[in-house]
């Protein structure tokens, strides 16, 4: 890295009031004001929409494998969206997926 | 309700929060020292590297800026693939003005301050089991979510600044956030409008990777968004 300490300060400090005004920017505007419907139905698959495509390739071209598929990764990933369909528990999924990846790290590795 | 009553139904709205987030910290942990080891390993002061930690708190976009930073981009690149990391969170924001919005400006500005991953997936389930809540239950259990979090994101980022480079590295830290994250999804997977959501982001995602500064994951949420409500519309 070769920035001075002043760029990197700044890039710190603009990328905290860019994400601040990201976040702010609808609850900050709109306030009380109520949105259309259709606007609202949208916004209920906010989560389902967002969160799956950023996991998605950190799953199947995990970094640490140089983007190889990578077994333990993909069933670890796939016991905790099976554990957390079917039980309903976040914490079960996230414990359950945590195991099944040392684990399998530990056969394998 | 009482003044007594609704201070007692915010103080146990605060608790379920706190409660409520105390699984991630699981995953938190180790993400937070991550980000504290790779930061330092890459070069930077512990002060910078909370200086990142406090004032964006956001993990996945503090990974970007820093993957980008060792690459030693353009800082208007760095800013802007770190930033478009966090566009989601502007409809985090804006799916959860309908819940939260109706307060003074200074409250809405600092809920903004902690509105990240865990507190926003967390409120919205608690917010769609419980409609009959009053805002200020609301703000508490979102302000207990972020109680049980915050704090240790903090703790542990700067905690693995001081250890830099001396966790030992079998250790696999870089799929807390996979983890974290599907097992928050999963359960909301409650209808087939969910599900066909999720199934269109994760297509799309893989599809669009090649498209600079993250923009591909934008454009498969806001698709996925789409198919969603448009599923649900047609079922009802």
């Amino acid at each position: 890295m070769t920035y001075s300490d002043a760029t990197i300060w700044w890039i710190i400090v603009a990328l905290g009031i860019g994400t601040f005004l990201i976040r702010f920017s609808f609850l900050g505007l709109i306030g009380s004001r109520p949105m259309p419907p259709w606007v609202l139905r949208h916004l209920r698959y906010t989560s389902v929409a967002i969160l799956p495509g950023l996991v998605a390739p950190l799953v199947i071209f995990p970094q640490v494998t140089d983007g190889q598929l990578d077994p333990p990764r993909l069933l670890a990933a796939a016991v905790t969206v099976g554990v957390g369909y079917w039980t309903k528990g976040v914490v079960r999924a996230m414990v359950c997926g945590a195991i099944t990846l040392f684990v399998m790290l530990y056969i394998l590795g | 309700m009482g003044p007594s009553t609704q201070k007692s139904a915010q103080r146990s709205a605060l608790w379920r929060g706190a409660v409520a987030a105390l699984p991630f910290i699981i995953v938190l942990v180790p993400f937070a020292l991550l980000f504290g080891v790779a930061a330092t390993e890459a070069g930077l002061p512990i002060s910078q590297v909370m200086g990142f930690t406090v004032l964006v708190i956001a993990g996945a976009s503090q990974f970007a800026a820093l993957q980008f930073m060792i690459e030693n981009a353009p800082v208007l690149v760095v800013l802007a693939s770190a930033l478009a990391v966090n566009l989601r969170m502007a409809m985090y924001s804006a799916a959860i003005t309908p819940y939260l919005g109706d307060q003074p400006l200074w409250k809405r500005a600092l809920l903004s301050y902690i509105l990240v991953d865990q507190t926003y997936n967390l409120a919205v389930l608690e917010y769609e089991a419980r409609p009959e809540q009053s805002m200020a239950e609301r703000t508490a259990f979102f302000v207990g979510c972020a109680l049980s979090i915050v704090p240790l994101w903090f703790l542990f980022t700067w905690v693995g600044a001081a250890l830099g480079g001396t966790i030992p590295p079998q250790y696999p830290l870089d799929f807390a956030l996979p983890i974290a994250f599907l097992a928050m999804v999963a359960p909301a997977l409650r209808t087939l409008a969910h599900v066909a959501a999720a199934v269109t982001s994760v297509v799309l995602a893989l599809m669009l990777g090649f498209v600079p500064l993250n923009m591909g994951l934008l454009i498969a949420a806001l698709v996925a968004m789409m198919i969603g409500a448009e599923v649900e519309r047609r079922m009802a």
